[in-house]
């Protein structure tokens, strides 16, 4: 084990760890928005965020074939790609609520959980039907574009790519985004009311259905643009691929105070920090006698600690305020 | 009310679906249905292997069953899909030796699926024949009834380990595997070998991450290892070596038979070319005999064969020799036809097959292969640099 090169990789680890960490909280916002107005869990919010992944690898395809990948300039086709990801996920997450969670919605808890999990089972395979019909592939690959793997060298064991600077500036500038339309406008106002007291909202005049379907658009962009940012930085993508990144999203919105919006940001960023210390130092501390494959199970220890210690996540008592 | 009815014949429809395919096998006309049964991946990442796979049976099956369809049985192939998964893999068995008509198996693509569902097989010794399991313990288990045309992975780990010390001429290896029985093993395997040859192996990981290989590929590049073995399937092993390149990583790359498909340079691209694998299944193109087959394959299917279903055809021709056999002698059984596989020799597309006491085929080929392309079409054009027949190893008492 020598020293230098577990600080030598520091910086690298802590930048993929932030990369990783931008993902995961992009997509608990949809987790943790959705808890906020209807504390119930979306499970099938992990296919909402995939959907967006396949949206946007196939836009860069059909632009491939079409030879406008060269032709057009590289920021302005990931903006395309990117808005309509998030257009088409938000569409669906809020297809979904008028469809499989409005009617349930005073039923008792567990329905609509269920029926979330049943939404995303069959969005996974209908993923994979049309995929299969469309293109006969499981695996998708977002086409390479040069300018995005073009890699700034900081020094000789640290660099960073176009494309890891373009997630991070999408995802700040995402999560900045959402923050003034929660904070600063009126529907964001109406939003956070529903989340407090639906009965009192609804008697202030605001319209609670337009105001959950509004969030889980809301939430369902953030996802899809998250679903665009994974296929433009891991690039191998699968109809079920969403599952794993879901499952640790919704960790990390719990992990920060599950219906709290700047908590899912700070889960997020924790969780993808730990996993990406844990995968790249274990093996290096323990001298191969724990390897990267332990990362979860490091990570989700820890959670479980933060968790005995602050039930209501890091954030969790803070701003949420209960009826 | 309408939409009750409508109800009603969506269910009658359903229970029809699923019952007619059960009363219509059993109108045998004389001697009854022989069935032959293929399991393997139709699905998920590995599909375009088990495809292949199911493709090559099928197409064997369809030129070979004439002899017994003469003898009054009517023949019939029933694909499975295993999913890649040794819990689906052995429901599919449980399912497959329940059917008496199935008289032979040929699968799997995956090791740690075919190790469990054999052993289903066994309890009613119905054979199966595998295309493309390599791990050892396949056939290390001695069982009557289960058999190998590929060669095994404590070849394969030394064939790799040795073209990389011997023709690479590397020095340091860093080893990454799946954690499957296949890929943990034959990367046990290749770090083994490449120890004793006096290789620096600066690290051996484990990982069943699919999409972000970065925290595995931060500390490679600090390494800077000469080679990165993988030890996994394709559907790992190009992501993981696409990022490593986008990553600046400038170690050759090196993988077993898993990293065999086309799907490697469709994912991967540029990073693969010029990467060297091992496989104990040569692509067609070298097979001077397999000319034919793939003539064949592409005009029934439309498209190139993937690796190992030429392996699928030959392991077919013999399942379905030993059949004709068995029938030959009067009364069809399936412990009939495991023996008869035992003794069948064949001169077969991939070259001579005969099978040892354990299943292992006696002589197995070994290749080492260039990727010679980012073009996946250009799949079949991987240069062998390395060829090789060697006997499987002696047991172990």
């Amino acid at each position: 084990m020598d020293f230098d090169i577990l600080i030598g990789i520091f910086p690298q680890v802590l930048l993929d760890g932030i990369i990783l960490g931008f993902m995961y909280a992009l997509i608990a916002l949809g987790y943790t928005m959705v808890y906020g107005v209807l504390e119930f869990i979306n499970f099938a919010h992990s296919e909402i965020f995939i959907i967006g992944a396949f949206v946007g690898v196939e836009i860069l395809l059909s632009f491939k074939a079409a030879g406008w990948l060269d032709v057009l300039p590289w920021a302005l086709v990931l903006f395309i790609v990117l808005i309509a990801g998030m257009v088409v996920s938000g569409t669906v997450a809020v297809v979904i609520e008028r469809t499989a969670y409005r009617p349930l919605r005073h039923a008792p808890r567990l329905i609509p959980l269920i029926s979330a999990i049943g939404v995303s089972f069959f969005l996974q395979d209908a993923i994979r039907l049309f995929e299969s019909l469309w293109r006969n592939s499981f695996n998708l690959v977002y086409p390479t574009m040069d300018v995005l793997n073009h890699r700034f060298e900081l020094t000789e064991t640290i660099d960073i790519s176009v494309k890891s600077l373009v997630v991070i500036v999408a995802a700040l500038l995402m999560l900045w985004g959402l923050h003034s339309l929660v904070n600063r406008t009126k529907v964001g106002k109406a939003i956070r009311a529903v989340a407090e007291d639906q009965g009192a909202a609804s008697l202030m005049g605001i319209n609670v259905n337009r105001i959950i379907s509004l969030t889980f658009l809301i939430g369902g962009a953030m996802g899809g643009g998250a679903g665009v940012l994974f296929g433009v930085q891991y690039s191998l993508i699968n109809p079920y691929t969403g599952f794993i990144p879901g499952l640790k999203a919704f960790t990390a919105a719990v992990l920060g105070g599950i219906g709290n919006i700047p908590g899912a940001m700070l889960g997020g960023l924790v969780l993808g920090l730990l996993e990406a210390f844990a995968a790249s130092y274990l093996s290096l501390l323990t001298g191969g006698a724990f390897g990267a494959e332990y990362k979860d199970i490091f990570a989700f220890s820890i959670l479980i600690l933060i968790l005995i210690f602050r039930p209501k996540g890091l954030l969790g008592e803070i701003v949420r305020e209960r009826a | 009310m309408r939409t009750a009815r409508l109800r009603l014949v969506t269910v009658i429809i359903a229970a029809l679906a699923l019952v007619v395919p059960l009363t219509s096998v059993a109108d045998a006309q004389s001697k009854g249905t022989i069935k032959i049964a293929s399991q393997s991946p139709l699905s998920g990442g590995q599909a375009v292997l088990g495809e292949g796979i199911k493709l090559g049976a099928q197409l064997a099956v369809e030129k070979m069953k004439g002899n017994l369809e003469k003898m009054g049985y009517k023949v019939d192939f029933v694909p499975f899909d295993d999913q890649a998964k040794p819990d689906v893999g052995v429901a599919n068995a449980k399912n497959i030796i329940a059917d008496k008509d199935i008289m032979v198996v040929i699968g799997h693509l995956n090791s740690g699926v075919a190790i469990p569902s054999s052993e289903v097989y066994k309890e009613v010794t119905l054979a199966m024949i595998s295309p493309a399991n390599t791990n050892p313990v396949v056939t290390d288990r001695n069982y009557p009834n289960v058999n190998r045309v590929c060669g095994r992975d404590d070849v394969q780990g030394v064939v790799g380990a040795e073209f990389a010390h011997g023709t690479m001429k590397i020095k340091s290896a860093y080893i990454v595997h799946d954690k499957t029985q296949y890929g943990q093993s034959i990367a046990e395997f290749f770090k083994a070998d490449a120890e004793k040859k006096g290789v620096k192996v600066v690290g051996f990981e484990g990982t069943e991450e699919k999409s972000n290989f970065d925290p595995l590929l931060t500390p490679i590049k600090a390494k800077n290892p000469d080679i990165i073995y993988f030890g996994g399937i394709y559907d790992q092993g190009a992501p993981f070596f696409k990022q490593a390149r986008e990553k600046g990583i400038k170690a050759k790359f090196m993988g077993p038979d898993g990293m065999d498909s086309s799907d490697l340079t469709k994912i991967a691209g540029k990073a693969v070319v010029g990467m060297n694998y091992t496989s104990a299944a040569g692509p067609a193109s070298a097979l001077p005999k397999a000319k034919a087959f793939v003539d064949d394959y592409k005009k029934k299917f439309g498209k190139n064969p993937e690796p190992y279903a030429a392996e699928a055809y030959d392991a077919t021709t013999i399942a379905i020799k030993a059949i004709e056999d068995v029938a030959k002698g009067g009364k069809m059984s399936r412990e009939g036809v495991s023996t008869a596989i035992r003794k069948v020799k064949l001169s077969g597309i991939t070259g001579d097959i005969a099978f040892d006491s354990r299943g292992d085929r006696q002589k197995a080929q070994y290749f080492v292969l260039t990727v010679a392309s980012d073009n996946p079409e250009k799949w079949g054009d991987n240069k062998i640099v390395k060829q090789l027949t060697i006997a499987p190893p002696a047991a172990k008492k």
